[in-house]
C-alpha cells in the first residue's frame, strides 16, 4: 500500500513567505572529514587471515599506527554520495569554462573502459595476450593521424601539459640530431601558462610574441623574433581568444623558412575536428587533449591524456613506446634501441593512459567522420550564439568577425558598477550554473570566456545567457549586494583563499 | 547524432541570430586551401550497439589477469578493487566536474582532495603531500626535479634496484634541465651502493623500496649518510600496499617519498591511468610540484577548501613555474581514496600481511621447483627468481598454457645481463591453486 492509497495527498498548509530560520540543511548535508567519523577500529573490507606471519620482515615492519580511519561500506557510500553533492557538474547543467570543453562524457565510453579485456591487463603481460589492446593503440593512433593530417603520433602522455613536453623534447631531439643545438621558444603572450612552464622545463628561454588588436599573433613581431636561435614557435589555434589564427600559414612559412619547428597547442582542437587539419597548416607536432575533444571525463581534475601528432621531420625521435604490426601480429617498441634509437626517451612508465584510449576511440567510432565534423560546427554555431544573444549588454574582447568554439568578453561593461568579472563568476552560481573561465587570457581585462560545446541544446544555452543578461541588468542597476555577497545558493558562501595560502592547512590534524 | 542536442531548425534559427549566412561563414577566418571540403577518410557514426560490438572484440583478443593463474606486479599490481569504490568514482557529480578552480560548488572534490592528501601523508609518514600526480613514474622524476631546485645541486644518483622505467622517465625530465641522472648498475639488494656516488654536487639519492626485484630496505643508515652529504633522499613505493606492512619513507628519513598509488582503488588498465603519490618535509612544501588543496573558511565562518599556493604553478608563474604540471589524477585520487576508506588502518594492514603471506606461499612452491633459485631474500609481495634458461622464453611458454608467469627483467631492462631473471608477485588475489598450477606448469616447463 502506498501513502497516495490512503488518501492523504499532502498540500501547502501555510501561505509561502519568508523562510523561518531552520537548523537542518535539507537534501545537501553537512559532512565532517573521514578523520572525524569515529571510524578508528572499523573496516570496510572483509579479508581472509593471512596463511603466513611476517616475521621474515623482522625489523622492518611499522611499528607505530600510521593513523588511517575505516568505514563500513555504507558509512562509505554515504559520506561519499553526500560529498558528491556538493559539486558542479556537466551532468547538472552547463558548465561553459573557456578553454577546458567541458562537454558531455557518453556513458558507453565508461562501460567499455571497464571492460575486462581492457582494465584486467597487467602492462607487462606478454604481448601475445595483449593483441586486442595493441590493436586498439594502433586504431586510435589511426584515428588521430587522420584527423590531424599526421603521419606519426606518440600516444604516451598523460595530460596536455606532459603533451607539450613531449613535443618540445621531440624538436630538441631533432635539433640536437642535426646538430643545430637552439635556445629559446616563442609563445604568444595570449598563450595558456602550461606553455611557458613546458618550454622552460624543456631547457628553452621564452620569449613572447606580441598580440594584435584582433587578437592574434602579431606577425611583424613574429617576424622579428625568429632567427637561428629560436627552436620552436608556440603556438594555440584556435587561440585561447577563441579566435582563428588567419595566417597562419604566414606563422607556419616564417618559422620553417628560420629552420625553426611550428608547435601547436592543440587543446581547442575541438573547434575544428573533423573540419581542418593541422597537418594542412604546416604545424609539426600538436597534442591532443582526449579529455577535451574526444570526451573522457575530466574526474574533477584528471587523468588527462595528451598524445602528441608529428610531422615526418619529428617522427624518428617520438619517444617509446608505440604499437608496430606485421603479419605475426602487433608488438611493442618499448626501448630507445633498434628503430627507436633515436627517440628522446620515455614519458612515463608503461604505455599511457590506456583507459582514456578505450574512451576516446568508443567516441570516435560514436561520432564518426561525419559527427565529428558535426561537433566542430555545433560547437562554433553554439560559441557564436552565446557571443550574438550577449554582445547587447555586454562588451566583446574581439567584436568583429565569428569567434570559434568560445566567446570572450572583457569587464568593460561592468564599468562604474563596482561589481568585477569575479562577482559575475560568483554571482552565477547563485543561477545555477558553473562560471565561465575568469581573468584568461590575461591579455584581456577582466576576461570572461565562455565555451559552451556542442553537446549543449539551445534551450540550456538560453537559459545560461537569459541567466548573463539578468546579471547584467542588476550590475547596471547598482545590485551590488547581489554580487559581493555571492554565492547565496552554493553549498558554501564565497570562501578565503587569500587566509589558506597564509597560513597553509594541507591535511587532518586532530584536536 | 546522439551525443549532439541541436536540430536543424535550432541551427538555423541561431544562425538568423548570429546573422551569419551559413555554418561556413563561422568558419571564415581559416584559409580557403585548409578547408577540408567533406568528411575525412574515416568510417561514419555508428549507433551505441554496433560500437559495443567493436570494442567487445578488440577486448575478447585480451587475455585479463583474472582469466587465470596470474603473477605480474614491476609497478603495477592486481589487487581486488570493492565495487563501491567504482560505484563512488562514476557518480556524474564526481566524474563529469573539472578542477575545483571554484570551491563554492566543488567541496565534493576537493574535501575529497584533502582526505586524500591527509591519508598519503600519514601513508608516507611525510606531514605534507600534494593533491596527486600523473602517476609514480612522473612523481619520482618531479622529486628529482624538486631536489634539484631545494639543493641548488645538479646530479641524482638512481639506485640499482629503481624500476627502470622510473628511471629513464627520470632521465628525461633532469638532463634537459641540466640536472644529471647517474644510474647504478641493476642490483637485487644494494640500494646503500648509492652512498659511494654521492659528491658534493648530488641534489639526491633515489632509492627504491620494496625495489623492482621485490627487496626490503630500510633506507634509514642510507638517509643519514646522504643528510650528512647534504643530499636529499627520495624514497620511491611502486606497491602502496606496502605501507599497511612497513617502515614509512618518513620514519626512516625520506625528506620526499613518491609512490604509484595504482594498487589501492585503480585496475590494472594495461598502465594508465594510474595516481602518483608525493609527499614531503614541511620545510620544502613550497617546492612541491602539483596541486595542493588546503582548508580555511568561508564568509561566514564556515570550514571549506580551496586549491591553495598556487603561485607555485604554472598559470600564475609561467616560465617560472615549479613545474609545467596544470593536472592531477582526480578520479583516480578519489578511488584511492574511497578504497583506502574502507579499508581503514585494520584492512590496509591486513591487505598487506595477506599479500605478503601469499608471496611466502608462492616462494615455498617456487624454491621447490628444480632449477629455479629464488634471489630475494627480503621481499613483501614480489621476488625475482633465476630460471635455467631465459625468463622470456619461460613466460611465453606458460602463457601458451594460460599462466602468466611474471615479468621477466629483460622486458624492462635488457641492458641489465638478468635475461635468466623473472620478477612474480603475489596479492591477495592469488590463490593457492594458481600457486599450485604455477609451481606444477614451471617445473614441467624446466624439465624439457
Amino acid at each position: 500500500m502506498t501513502m497516495l492509497a490512503v488518501g492523504r495527498p499532502t498540500q501547502p498548509e501555510i501561505e509561502a513567505g519568508a523562510a523561518p530560520d531552520v537548523e537542518g540543511h535539507g537534501l545537501v548535508q553537512d559532512e565532517l572529514l573521514i578523520f572525524e567519523l569515529g571510524g578508528w577500529a572499523k573496516t570496510g573490507v572483509d579479508l581472509p587471515e593471512p596463511e603466513r606471519d611476517a616475521s621474515d620482515l623482522a625489523g622492518l615492519t611499522r611499528e607505530a599506527p600510521i593513523g588511517l580511519p575505516g568505514l563500513s561500506e555504507p558509512e562509505t557510500l554515504r559520506h561519499y554520495v553526500r560529498l558528491s553533492q556538493k559539486n558542479h557538474a556537466i551532468d547538472l547543467a552547463m558548465y561553459p569554462l573557456g578553454s577546458c570543453t567541458m562537454k558531455h562524457n557518453p556513458r558507453l565510453n565508461e562501460k567499455m573502459a571497464r571492460l575486462p579485456g581492457f582494465a584486467d591487463l597487467h602492462p607487462l603481460q606478454p604481448v601475445s595476450t595483449v593483441q586486442g589492446a595493441l590493436a586498439l593503440m594502433d586504431e586510435l593512433a589511426h584515428w588521430l593521424k587522420t584527423l590531424s593530417g599526421m603521419p606519426a603520433v606518440a600516444l604516451s602522455p598523460k595530460a596536455g601539459a606532459h603533451g607539450e613536453l613531449c613535443g618540445l623534447l621531440t624538436i630538441r631531439a631533432a635539433l640536437e640530431a642535426r646538430g643545430d643545438a637552439r635556445r629559446t621558444v616563442l609563445v604568444p603572450v595570449s598563450a595558456h601558462g602550461t606553455n611557458p612552464a613546458t618550454a622552460a622545463i624543456a631547457g628553452y628561454q621564452v620569449v613572447e610574441i606580441a598580440q594584435t588588436d584582433d587578437g592574434r599573433v602579431d606577425i611583424a613581431d613574429l617576424a622579428a623574433k625568429l632567427g637561428p636561435g629560436v627552436a620552436a614557435v608556440m603556438v594555440t589555434n584556435p587561440n585561447t581568444c577563441g579566435l582563428f589564427e588567419r595566417e597562419v600559414l604566414e606563422i607556419s612559412r616564417l618559422t620553417h623558412a628560420a629552420g625553426a619547428f611550428f608547435y601547436c597547442d592543440g587543446a581547442n582542437f575541438n573547434a575544428i575536428v573533423g573540419r581542418v587539419r593541422p597537418g594542412d597548416l604546416g604545424v609539426d607536432a600538436m597534442h591532443i587533449n582526449l579529455h577535451k575533444t574526444f570526451s573522457t571525463p575530466h574526474g574533477g581534475g584528471g587523468p588527462g591524456a595528451g598524445p602528441v601528432v608529428l610531422s615526418a621531420a619529428l617522427a624518428p625521435f617520438a619517444p617509446a613506446p608505440w604499437v608496430v604490426s606485421d603479419g605475426a601480429g602487433f608488438h611493442l617498441v618499448e626501448r630507445n634501441e633498434g628503430e627507436a634509437a633515436a627517440a628522446f626517451g620515455r614519458m612515463c612508465a608503461f604505455h599511457g593512459q590506456m583507459g582514456m584510449y578505450v574512451r576516446a576511440l568508443t567516441y570516435m567510432m560514436s561520432h564518426g567522420s561525419d559527427g565529428l565534423r558535426q561537433v566542430a560546427e555545433d560547437a562554433v554555431l553554439n560559441a557564436n550564439y552565446v557571443k550574438a544573444r550577449l554582445s547587447g549588454e555586454l562588451t566583446p574582447a574581439f567584436p568583429d568577425g565569428p569567434c570559434m568554439h568560445e566567446a570572450l568578453f572583457d569587464d568593460a561593461w561592468l564599468e562604474g558598477t563596482g561589481v568585477t568579472t569575479l562577482d559575475v563568476a560568483k554571482a552565477l552560481i547563485d543561477e545555477g550554473f558553473h562560471p565561465m573561465t575568469m581573468y584568461f587570457p590575461l591579455v584581456v581585462h577582466g576576461a570572461m570566456l565562455i565555451e559552451p560545446t556542442e553537446t549543449e541544446p539551445k534551450r540550456e544555452i538560453d537559459r545560461f545567457c537569459d541567466a548573463v543578461l539578468r546579471l547584467a541588468a542588476a550590475a547596471k542597476a547598482g545590485d551590488v549586494a547581489r554580487f559581493k555577497g555571492a554565492p547565496y545558493k552554493a553549498p558554501l558562501r564565497r570562501l578565503d583563499e587569500t587566509a589558506a595560502a597564509r597560513k597553509p592547512r594541507l591535511r587532518w590534524t586532530p584536536g | 547524432m546522439r551525443y549532439l542536442p541541436l536540430t536543424p531548425e535550432d541551427r538555423a534559427e541561431m544562425l538568423t541570430i548570429i546573422g551569419a549566412p551559413s555554418i561556413d561563414a563561422l568558419f571564415a577566418d581559416v584559409p580557403p586551401e585548409a578547408h577540408l571540403g567533406g568528411p575525412v577518410d574515416l568510417p561514419p557514426h555508428q549507433g551505441e550497439l554496433e560500437v559495443e560490438r567493436a570494442l567487445g572484440r578488440l577486448a575478447a583478443r585480451n587475455r585479463p589477469a583474472g582469466a587465470g593463474p596470474f603473477f605480474c606486479g614491476a609497478g603495477a599490481y592486481r589487487h581486488h578493487v570493492p565495487a563501491s569504490v567504482d560505484h563512488i568514482i562514476q557518480r556524474s557529480e564526481f566524474l563529469t566536474s573539472y578542477t575545483p578552480y571554484q570551491p563554492e560548488i566543488a567541496q565534493g572534490t576537493l574535501q575529497a582532495l584533502f582526505e586524500f592528501q591527509t591519508q598519503v601523508a600519514a601513508l608516507t609518514g611525510l606531514p605534507v603531500a600534494n593533491a596527486s600526480l600523473y602517476d609514480g613514474s612522473t612523481a619520482c622524476a618531479e622529486a628529482v626535479m624538486m631536489a634539484a631546485r631545494v639543493t641548488k645541486r645538479s646530479k641524482a644518483v638512481l639506485s640499482g634496484g629503481l624500476h627502470p622505467h622510473y628511471a629513464e622517465a627520470a632521465w628525461t625530465l633532469a638532463h634537459t634541465a641540466g640536472v644529471a641522472t647517474q644510474r647504478l648498475p641493476a642490483a637485487i639488494d644494494a640500494e646503500a651502493a648509492v652512498l659511494d656516488a654521492i659528491d658534493a654536487d648530488t641534489a639526491c639519492v633515489v632509492v627504491q623500496t620494496p625495489n623492482v626485484f621485490g627487496t626490503v630496505t630500510d633506507v634509514s643508515l642510507i638517509a643519514e649518510a646522504a643528510h650528512a652529504a647534504g643530499a636529499l633522499v627520495v624514497v620511491v613505493t611502486t606497491e602502496a600496499v606496502s605501507y599497511g606492512l612497513l617502515k614509512s619513507p618518513g620514519e626512516m628519513g625520506a625528506d620526499i617519498a613518491v609512490a604509484e598509488g595504482q594498487s589501492i582503488g585503480n585496475p590494472l588498465t594495461f598502465g594508465g591511468p594510474y595516481v602518483g603519490l608525493f609527499a614531503c618535509r614541511e620545510a620544502l612544501t613550497r617546492q612541491m610540484p602539483g596541486r595542493l588543496c588546503g582548508e580555511t573558511v568561508d564568509a561566514e565562518g564556515k570550514r571549506g577548501f580551496v586549491l591553495t599556493l598556487s603561485t607555485r604553478e604554472q598559470h600564475i608563474r609561467r616560465e617560472k613555474a615549479t613545474s609545467n604540471i596544470c593536472t592531477n589524477s582526480g578520479l583516480c585520487a578519489l578511488a584511492f581514496t574511497v578504497h583506502m576508506t574502507l579499508l581503514g588502518e585494520a584492512g590496509l594492514t591486513q591487505l598487506a600481511k595477506l599479500s605478503h603471506a601469499r608471496a611466502r606461499l608462492l616462494r615455498e612452491a617456487l624454491a621447490a621447483v628444480p632449477g629455479a633459485e629464488v634471489l630475494t631474500s627480503r621481499f613483501f609481495n614480489e621476488f625475482a627468481v633465476r630460471l635455467p634458461k631465459p625468463a622470456a622464453t619461460v613466460v611465453n611458454a606458460l602463457a601458451a598454457d594460460g599462466i602468466i608467469a611474471g615479468v621477466p627483467v629483460s622486458r624492462l631492462d635488457p641492458a641489465a645481463g638478468m635475461d635468466d631473471l623473472l620478477i612474480v608477485c603475489a596479492t591477495e588475489t592469488t590463490s593457492h591453486a594458481d600457486i599450485a598450477e604455477f609451481a606444477e606448469a614451471l617445473t614441467e616447463e624446466l624439465a624439457q
